[in-house]
């Protein structure tokens, strides 16, 4: 049974000409959890990822697999499995020959690639060229070389994107397996809906910098609870609303008061004599709780 | 040992399983057939006086004849003409890891780059050489059977005779090298493309014919690769076309096809190979 390794990062920036894409970024990631690595688009995801693996050097700082770098692991492909977001396939090439290629490379038996390709269900396209896949099947095909190499660790960049619905629902079970077999899985993805069934644990980086990390509960309560009201008069109850000095924004379901007290929001319209049709407490969801993270960039 | 056999095996086996290299394999083949059997015909038939000379306008084709070289000059044409399809397997090897992003799983597995690109190099120089033996199938095979049949001896049993087969298959190897070097010196494929079709077809016969009217832009025009190449060969339609140029001896026009390799490999490493791959 392969062990997974700790992934550290250590202060690792990266910049890019003027801009920097990674700011001085530390975290670590362990064995047998799930690890959502999570930020909105152009966050600096991939390029963090792709400096743990070796592939962009960073500017400073450095990313380990149980303190080794990616370039110094004795056997790379039996350590880290990685699948990263750009299809990176000849398109002339079947499945069965691009994994091939690889297996030769890292010194694996050729077996892996009919084993793996099975795993991710591409056993009967195995012998079709790549060009003719479709998102989905790449998706799986880059997951399938991420196995080949039976490894502990699993990186993973965004790998539900493009997948059919189903594909979700596997991949989901598949990753919570993998950690539940003791390894270390590492997975990103821009949207916290899409992980969130599946991670233990979060980081979430934006604009490059990490503004929160911990178990996924932690996000549950970073944000205070609201009242949703409404009136068939919508006037009347926000001069009501005003009067009684309560802060409001307007939303699409009606108007969201930062007061965790329904009953006081009743009161308010009752003795302003607003009729209302709506009137409920929103605990904010972990959605909410991400989105005001990255876009707030502060800590909570 | 494994280090780097594993790597070569793997390069091998990615040139291997793509259409690429037995389709360039097959254009070089019947190109250099065409050519090496066109011209044998209209050698061998004036050589033979099947052809009346006075039939054709062979410009110095009389001198020609006199030769009594036809068949190395005819059996030349697999690297003279066809050294374009090795360079262009390497530089397509280089250049497809940059377009199809291959270039992740390959510095997955292998994250040392510089084993893979020597890995690539020691992988083309076999394939270019294999590029070699399909070429001289097609200028020997077709051209040493028409000389035969218009009776002139097609040189088979002169030692001298393999003796070019057998540089010519070095030269064939080496252009595959400088291919692969091309290819991470100049990492897009269409410019790279067009760099080899526009250099080999068009801009190195210019230099070359041009380097040959002074005495000193011929001392330089001789180190070109193409002249280079014919030199390490040693025999050329070329060279006997534009009478006059100095040519280099066999071993120095093969150690400076190597050196076109080498340095343009070297320098690719540091120019592309080693950058960040995004
Ligand atoms: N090769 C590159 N050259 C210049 N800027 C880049 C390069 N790659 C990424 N960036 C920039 O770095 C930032 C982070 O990008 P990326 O790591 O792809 O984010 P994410 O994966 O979270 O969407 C973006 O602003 C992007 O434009
Ligand atoms: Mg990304």
């Amino acid at each position: 049974m392969p062990i997974g390794a700790v992934i550290e990062f250590t202060s690792i920036t990266k910049k890019f000409g003027q801009v920097t894409a990674v700011n001085d970024l530390s975290f670590t990631v362990e064995p047998g959890r799930v690890t959502g690595f999570l930020g909105p688009n152009g966050a600096g995801k991939t390029t963090t990822l792709r400096m743990l693996l070796g592939l962009v050097a960073p500017t400073s700082g450095t990313a380990t697999f149980g303190g080794l770098r990616y370039r110094d692991l004795p056997r790379p492909l039996h350590t880290v499995g990685a699948a990263l977001e750009a299809a990176s396939f000849h398109p002339g090439r079947t499945a069965a020959h691009h994994l091939g290629v690889y297996t030769i490379a890292a010194g694996l038996p050729r077996t892996r690639v009919v084993e793996v390709l099975h795993t991710v269900g591409l056993a009967e396209h195995a012998n079709q060229r790549v060009g003719s896949y479709s998102l989905g099947m790449r998706q799986r095909l880059g997951l399938a070389y991420s196995l080949l190499g039976d490894p502990g660790v699993l990186v993973l960049d965004e790998p539900i994107n493009g997948l059919d619905p189903e594909g979700i629902k596997w991949i989901r079970g598949f990753l919570s397996s993998m950690a539940a077999e003791g390894r270390t899985v590492l997975v990103s993805s821009h949207l916290l809906s899409e992980v969130q069934q599946s991670v233990d644990d979060v980081i979430i980086i934006a604009k490059g910098e990490l503004v929160h990390s911990g178990p996924l509960s932690s996000l549950d309560t970073n944000i205070a609870p609201q009242v949703i009201v409404d009136s068939p008069n919508r006037d009347a109850l926000i001069m009501a609303l005003t009067d009684a000095g309560v802060p409001f924004t307007s939303g699409r379901t009606g108007l969201i008061v930062a007061v965790p007290d329904p009953g006081r929001v009743g009161h308010i319209a009752f003795t302003a004599g607003v009729e209302l049709n709506v009137l409920h407490r929103q605990k904010a969801g972990l959605e909410d709780s991400f989105l005001a993270l990255v876009e707030g960039g502060d800590s909570l | 040992m494994n280090l780097i056999l594993r790597p070569v095996a793997a390069e091998f086996s990615k040139i291997l399983t793509t259409r690429m290299w037995w389709i360039l394999a097959l254009v070089l083949f019947g190109y250099i057939a065409l050519l090496a059997g066109g011209l044998a015909a209209l050698f061998g038939g004036l050589e033979s006086g099947a052809i009346n000379p006075d039939a054709v306008n062979t410009g110095g084709g009389s001198s020609l004849t006199g030769l009594g070289s036809l068949p190395p000059l005819i059996y030349s044409f697999a690297s003279s003409v066809g050294y374009v399809f090795p360079v262009l397997l390497g530089a397509l090897a280089t250049t497809g890891e940059f377009r199809h992003q291959t270039l992740t799983p390959t510095f997955l597995a292998t994250p040392k780059r510089g084993r893979v690109l020597g890995a690539k190099t020691i992988s083309l120089f076999v394939v270019g050489a294999a590029l070699g033996v399909v070429g001289l199938a097609a200028s020997v095979g077709v051209g040493a059977l028409v000389l035969g049949g218009f009776g002139v001896d097609p040189l088979l049993a002169d030692g001298e005779t393999w003796a070019l087969i057998g540089r010519t298959v070095l030269a064939m190897a080496l252009w595959a090298v400088i291919g692969v070097g091309l290819g991470v010196l100049v990492p897009s494929q269409v410019a790279s493309i067009v760099i080899v079709l526009a250099f080999t077809q068009f801009v190195e016969p210019l230099l070359r014919f041009a380097a040959a009217f002074t005495e000193v832009t011929a001392d330089i025009g001789k180190f070109l690769p193409g002249a280079a190449s014919d030199a390490l060969v040693g025999a050329s339609f070329f060279t006997l076309a534009s009478p006059g140029g100095t040519v280099l001896e066999p071993w120095q026009g093969g150690l400076a096809l190597l050196a076109y390799g080498l340095v343009a490999t070297v320098g690719g490493y540091f120019i592309s190979w080693k950058r960040d791959v995004t």
